[in-house]
């Protein structure tokens, strides 16, 4: 256990010391100036403005930041969408795969779109090369570009005053792709080739088994580049089937360290970024801080569930739970991960999570039902979790007697209306999801486990969508018809909802005029806000999820077989 | 006595309001009750269906969540008839003033005795009318001609009449109210229907009462909330009967359970007090006899953090006292006192009252009779700035250095370098210089202090760490007005304060991001009343201020603007304590419930039942009831507001956290397993 | 006047095409090229999914396969690694505990002579079913088993195994692990 504390702790330090240089860059390039790529890129940036047309300081009104990112995320939806339709006559389909069918097409496209990546296909076996690279590998960098710059947006919405507009979506898109997102990938790629990640456009791999002479064919592909951005970017889509845990995607130790670290590196230096471009680092603190409680306090749960948590079978020695976990990777590591992917909207696992015991599986549910606010999606996460600090400081506003006010912003219905769409989008459509799946007849037919931890499977998988994690409960035959649909209309909703709502609370803030800090402001960087931020963020989410979760894991819980 | 009355009567009226506000579209108004009240519709329906033998549960238990569900639904509407009974009440005593009167109507303001006698309510903007004394004037006006003393205690409440003269700051006067002398020409400045008056009783019964911003945006969030609420009580239904499938065991629960769980959950403690809370903020403005022109000010009193004070009334006491006497070289300072007090004998100002007892004080020069003495007395105008005695052929001036220096040097005495020194020394203390001559010799001067108020300076440093600035404003001069804010204990000052100074030094603030308030009476204070965020006209001013202003001081009283700021506060805090009471609520709710409401399916789940319940209906019950009669245990707070500090946010904000959030953790525990104690021993479980 | 709309239209929609074109070419093509032409240059094996080729006795080479892909062994004198497939099932189930107990009695059935405590990874599924190792622990309760068939030293498997264990990162992170398909190329000496 002391080993475990050690390891997480390590994991930490060295987590928030790369954060604070990567959160300091993205600022730079975010705001225009020089940054250590620059020299290489900033020709490329140009040449592109001057391709599209546009000019760099050409700003945005909010309703016109809105239509850029739903015209270009619709795109994404179609682009997506049909090249998986059209892959059996397109090349690169080396094993001569056959198209989806339209539903299971329409949710994978939904899904990477909304930087879900809620995979009901299993890579190796539907999806062409083509299709894996130019659509799925293509929006892990676009979905997880538009969370940060939108991300941006609500900034500038704090920094700036009087002003009508809050920046421009093609600009941060491109600076977040081009200056962060590939250079990053295209680093991390090759050191996940180095350890074995799988990088080839050759067809599958044949081999002799050795005891017992069957031919067997090693699944390849383009893989490492695609794992490397799913991973900075929040997605999560695993290139095969068994995500990270899968060998050829997550060969040695060091590669799963370096695929959890870089789960939570982008939506930790955003932290930085933030309290970096409000000019008040204290504000970025205390929101990091509030990210690593929850995650230690989550870490702490999970790891101690999946340490004693199992029954003792006799005649087996008592290792801690590893069904559904790779032996190198052990306990500590996957409840490591499996606590950095439900908090970060990651969703990638490299354990089955249907297999953790009740309560983890009831913690890691809960990072995603609480919204997806600790650490969160890239750029959707930190847009989450000032929901959630706008939402606190109007009731402690109110508490001490003066309107509310964040970052010198007041905070008014307008922005109230624009909170509650961030924050209660999410909830609704999980449990009304949850609700549709267990009305259809069929729906015990979908699932493997039985009792409460059946019903787990379908709330699980409807936390997934409805906060664009994508992680599932494995057992959870995800490919059919009705959760296709429905699932993949969620995860457009949930993503693209409070979205549109934080574009536009930036640019009502961005029209205000700045509040003076006087001895009556309320901190919110003390002690007292982060631990009142920390009760808010939990008392919502477990209102809304608690029946639920009765049902589920705390029935599993209580009905375990010890 | 009369009081009681009126309470029983206001109580009286409220239960019966209860009732009347029970139809739907009053009920509309309110979301989260309206939820409340659907619900109880349904389960009475759902009671109504049991005897067409259809059950959802049973019979007895259906009935007795659809009548508490009732009684809830009437405690909120209670809770916000007995704040506007308390409104009303004020309304009725205002509108008794508001007559139709006989209006003589002008048709020239030159010729009073041409008229035509038309009822007050059909006078138009512009009309001018003559009033009599002993008449009520009939609608509110700006005084063209004449003065005369007004009664205007009907809206006041103050007894003393007040003087109301064409031109200058006294100039306007309201309908309703009565003329107890002389005879006034006035131009009506509102017409019937958007009078002063009529604004006043449509804001105190609240008819015209507008949300307030804060208001709806926690209306938003609780509206936020019920969604949430909705949606989870209305999934439990598919989900309790899908785990009941799954464990083959149990039954999905109940339709009444689902809204009995709904209304648990919804924030129905703070949703049935928010109006309630918005009245009775109101009404304690009333009380504090200011009339606020909209919600939306006193919100923002509670959100000011500059405030700009008057010197005089506010800061310092109204007059200076004389406090030293300093006689220039070659005079005795006696002998200044003598003349001093000579001249001050006859001066009933309360700085001529003040150089006689500091006369006294000093050398026993005892009080003489002007009269006995045979000298005349010459009073204080505006032109001469002097006043004294003219007493056995001299005559003692006393009066400000430039009056006096002129008095001296037209009387062929000349005006010594060192008067002058000694003047512009006091005038540096924070003093004013009067200077004492005799015929054409300076004496010397007495040195007048303004004196401040006791306990200002402990006041300021309350509201320092609130984080509200004080600002004074003061005619003085600079070196006078610093050492006086020293001395207060205030943050800035604003010597020599002209209006466009006052106007400038708004905007300065305000485009800092500061929110300013001010109290002003005069014409030309107005700009400045429009431009400040909180603008408090005083009654006693001008019919421009007022409009600028957007609240009126009845009593015209400089330092009430200290208790609008905390009236404001107090509205904010009242709301968010009580919010987050009712959310805090919610998570003992959800421990008396959840366990007993899955029992059927999955016993074990009873391991969540740490207070111990009996039994699922006695914790249900028992959780509703509370949820019901917590709304008529907290109407007394939501009147009064919750207690107010002056302490900084950080310290409030963790009281308060302590009292309304953590009290609401630990209250319901304590009631619910109480309540539910008591309905098993009453076998009702 | 219509052509004139249509213009404006498209050049509204300007901005949009060209950079969805543009990223969509430089995520989508030219990343994953540079990845994969330094990958095969630099690590042809890893890339191509770290395949062990072992020579046959008549001088031909053969696939063996993937050292990061587990293999079904059930024969007493292999290392054998951990159930194939991943259950998906809750551990604290009824049917998870029948699975075990079913796997104990294989385990048993196998090695009758062998009463020690089996480790828990060699009775649990992996997450990605094809786990290619084992704990130590693992490897260790079948060394007896292994030397007794094959009529070698008992040493001599703990020397094999040792050879193709991996250890912690930096001694820290993660679990130790031992290679079950190289394990069994070298006892049956086809590498060493």
């Amino acid at each position: 256990m002391s080993q475990v504390i050690i390891v997480d702790g390590l994991y930490l330090v060295i987590l928030v010391a790369l954060s604070i240089p990567l959160g300091n860059y993205l600022v730079k390039v975010m705001t225009g100036k020089r940054a250590f790529l620059s020299p290489l890129m900033l020709p490329l940036e140009r040449m592109i403005y001057r391709l599209m047309g546009i000019r760099e300081e050409d700003e945005m009104s909010p309703g016109h930041y809105v239509l850029a990112v739903m015209v270009f995320s619709g795109l994404g939806l179609i682009f997506v969408f049909g090249l998986q339709m059209l892959q059996a006559s397109l090349p690169f389909n080396p094993e001569n795969l056959a198209a989806p069918s339209w539903d299971l097409a329409f949710n994978t496209a939904a899904s990477f779109v909304s930087n879900t990546n809620w995979q009901a296909y299993s890579g190796e076996s539907s999806l062409s090369y083509l299709t894996q690279a130019l659509a799925l590998g293509v929006w892990n960098f676009l979905s997880a570009a538009t969370g940060i710059a939108v991300l941006f947006a609500l900034l500038r919405g704090f920094i700036e005053t009087k002003k009508t507009t809050i920046g421009s979506f093609w600009v941060d898109l491109i600076r977040v792709s081009l200056y962060l997102l590939i250079p990053l990938s295209l680093v991390f790629s090759l050191v996940l080739v180095a350890q074995g990640g799988v990088q080839t456009i050759s067809p599958y791999h044949e081999i002799v088994a050795l005891e017992t002479g069957i031919t067997q064919s090693i699944p390849l592909g383009p893989a490492a580049s695609q794992i490397a951005i799913k991973q900075l970017g929040t997605n999560g889509g695993g290139f095969f089937g068994m995500n990270s845990a899968f060998p050829l995607e997550n060969p040695t130790a060091l590669s799963n360290f370096l695929q959890l670290l870089s789960i939570l590196l982008i939506p930790a230096s955003l932290c930085v970024a933030f309290g970096k471009a409000v000019g008040d680092m204290k504000q970025g603190r205390a929101i990091y801080l509030v990210m690593l409680i929850l995650f230690v306090g989550a870490l702490a749960a999970v790891t101690i569930s999946e340490t004693i948590g199992v029954p003792l079978v006799p005649g087996v020695l008592d290792s801690g739970n590893l069904e559904g976990k790779e032996i190198i990777h052990g306990v500590g590591t996957s409840a490591l991960w499996g606590t950095a992917t439900t908090a970060a909207s990651n969703g990638s696992v490299n354990a089955m999570h249907d297999s953790f015991t009740p309560l983890a599986g009831l913690v890691l549910m809960f990072l995603m039902q609480i919204g997806e606010v600790v650490f969160g999606g890239v750029g959707s996460g930190l847009y989450g979790m000032i929901g959630f600090v706008i939402l606190t400081v109007f009731m402690a506003g109110l508490m001490v007697g003066r309107t509310p006010e964040y970052l010198g912003k007041k905070v008014e219905p307008f922005d109230m209306k624009m909170v509650c769409l961030i924050v209660l989008v999410p909830p609704v459509f999980t449990l009304l999801g949850t609700a549709l799946a267990v009305l259809m007849p069929q729906a015990s037919d979908w699932l493997t486990n039985s009792g409460p931890h059946g019903f787990s499977e379908i709330l699980y998988a409807f936390s997934s969508m409805g906060n664009n994690n994508g992680s599932a409960f494995g057992g959870f035959a995800a490919n059919t018809v009705f959760t296709n649909v429905v699932g993949g209309l969620i995860m457009l909703i949930v993503r693209f909802v409070p979205l549109v709502a934080v574009v536009f609370l930036a640019g009502n803030l961005a029209n205000k005029k700045m509040v003076a800090k006087t001895e009556g402001t309320l901190s919110t960087s003390n002690a007292l806000f982060i631990g009142l931020l920390i009760a808010i963020v939990l008392l919502i989410g477990a209102l809304s999820f608690l029946p639920a979760l009765a049902l589920g894991p705390i029935a599993d819980y209580f009905t375990a077989v010890i | 006595m009369e009081n009681n009355e009126l309470n029983k009567n206001i109580l009286i009226d409220a239960i019966r309001q209860s009732f009347t506000k029970l139809s739907p579209r009053v009920q509309l108004k309110n979301p989260v009750m309206f939820v409340v009240f659907v619900g109880a519709i349904m389960t009475t329906a759902l009671y109504l269906l049991s005897f067409a033998q259809i059950n959802d549960e049973g019979a007895g238990y259906t009935l007795a969540i659809a009548l508490i569900l009732w009684f809830t639904v009437l405690f909120a509407n209670f809770a916000e008839a007995i704040a506007e009974g308390r409104g009303r009440a004020q309304a009725d005593s205002l509108r008794s003033a508001r007559k139709d009167v006989k209006a003589r109507k002008l048709k020239s303001s030159a010729d009073v005795a041409v008229y035509t006698e038309v009822p007050s309510s059909s006078l138009k903007k512009g009309d001018i009318v003559y009033v009599k004394s002993g008449e009520q004037i009939p609608i509110d006006g700006d005084v063209i001609e004449g003065a005369a003393s007004v009664d205007e205690s009907a809206i006041t409440g103050e007894s003393a009449p007040v003087i109301r003269e064409s031109g200058g700051d006294r100039s306007a006067v309201t309908g309703g109210t009565t003329l107890m002398s002389d005879w006034l020409v006035i131009q009506v400045t509102a017409e019937a229907g958007e009078s002063f008056l009529d604004k006043m009783i449509a804001m105190v019964e609240g008819a015209s009462r507008k949300k307030t911003p804060n208001e709806v945006a926690l209306q938003i969030l609780l509206i936020a909330l019920t969604i949430i609420f909705l949606v989870v009580s209305a999934t439990l239904l598919p989900f309790s009967y899908f785990a009941s499938k799954q464990a083959g065991a149990g039954t999905g629960i109940s339709i009444t359970n689902v809204i009995a769980l709904l209304v648990c959950l919804a924030p129905t403690t703070i949703g049935a007090l928010l109006s309630a809370i918005g009245i009775a903020g109101m009404s304690r403005l009333n009380q504090a006899n200011v009339l606020a022109m909209s919600g939306r000010a006193i919100e923002a009193a509670g959100d000011v953090d500059v405030l700009l004070l008057d010197k005089t009334g506010t800061i310092t006491l109204g007059n200076r006292q004389a406090s030293v006497f300093i006689p220039i070289t070659g005079v005795t300072e006696k002998a200044l006192a003598d003349a001093a007090q000579l001249s001050s004998l006859a001066d009933e100002t309360a700085e001529g009252r003040s150089i006689v007892v500091l006369a006294k004080e000093r050398f026993d020069l005892r009080g003489r009779d002007i009269k006995a003495l045979g000298a005349s007395f010459v009073p204080f105008t505006a032109k001469t700035r002097m006043s004294g005695i003219d007493f056995q052929g001299q005559q003692i001036r006393k009066g400000a250095a430039e009056a006096v220096k002129a008095f001296v040097l037209a009387n062929g005495g000349d005006y010594p370098e060192e008067c002058q020194e000694i003047v512009k020394k006091v005038a540096n203390d924070g003093g004013t210089p009067l200077v004492v001559a005799r015929n054409n010799q300076v004496l010397g001067v007495i040195y007048l202090k303004d004196v401040v108020k006791n306990g200002v300076k402990e006041r300021f440093e309350d509201l320092r760490k609130m984080g509200i600035k004080t600002i004074m404003i003061t005619g003085d001069n600079p070196m006078t007005a610093a050492a006086i804010a020293a001395e207060a204990g205030v943050d800035d000052f604003l010597a020599e304060a002209t209006p466009e100074a006052k106007l400038a030094l708004i905007r300065d603030y305000q485009a800092k991001g500061h929110l300013v308030a001010m109290t002003g009476d005069g014409t030309n204070d107005a700009p400045a009343l429009a431009q400040a965020d909180v603008a408090v006209a005083m009654n006693t001013g001008t019919q421009a201020a007022k409009e600028a202003g957007n609240m009126v001081d009845l009593d015209s009283s400089p330092t009430k603007l200290i208790d609008i700021v905390r009236i404001g506060k107090q509205l904010l805090m009242t709301r968010g304590a009580l919010t987050t009471f009712s959310v805090a609520n919610d998570v003992a709710k959800y421990f008396a419930i959840i366990p007993v409401l899955f029992f059927s399916i999955y016993p074990q789940l009873m391991g969540l039942n740490i207070m111990g319940l009996t039994s699922a209906k006695s914790a249900i019950l028992a959780a509703i009831i509370y949820n019901a009669l917590i709304i008529i245990a907290l109407i007394p707070l939501a009147l009064k507001g919750v207690k107010y500090q002056e302490v900084a946010a950080g310290k409030l904000l963790q009281r308060n956290l302590l009292i309304y959030g953590l009290g609401g953790l630990v209250a319901p525990f304590v009631a619910i397993k109480l309540l539910d104690m008591l309905l098993t021993v009453l076998g009702l479980g | 006047m219509e052509k004139n709309r249509s213009e404006s239209m498209v050049s509204k929609l300007r901005p949009a095409l060209v950079s969805f074109v543009v990223l969509t070419l430089i995520c989508g093509v030219v990343y994953p090229v540079i990845v994969t032409s330094i990958a095969q240059i630099a690590f042809p094996n890893q890339a191509n999914g770290s395949i062990i080729t072992v020579t046959q006795e008549n001088g031909t080479t053969i696939d063996v396969g993937s050292a990061l892909i587990g293999q079904t062994f059930t024969k007493p004198q292999y290392l054998i690694g951990r159930p194939r497939g991943t259950s998906q099932l809750s551990p604290v189930s009824e049917e998870q505990k029948a699975l075990i107990q079913e796997r104990v009695a294989w385990w048993r059935a196998l090695d009758p002579e062998n009463s020690g405590a089996i480790p828990s990874d060699l009775v649990t599924a992996s997450g990605s079913g094809v786990d290619p190792n084992i704990s130590p622990e693992a490897a260790e309760y079948q060394v007896d088993r292994i030397a007794r068939v094959r009529n070698i030293s008992a040493k001599t498997v703990r020397e094999i195994i040792a050879r193709y264990t991996t250890g912690k990162l930096l001694g820290l992170w993660g679990e130790s692990g031992v290679n079950v398909l190289k394990v069994n190329l070298a006892l049956d000496g086809r590498i060493q």
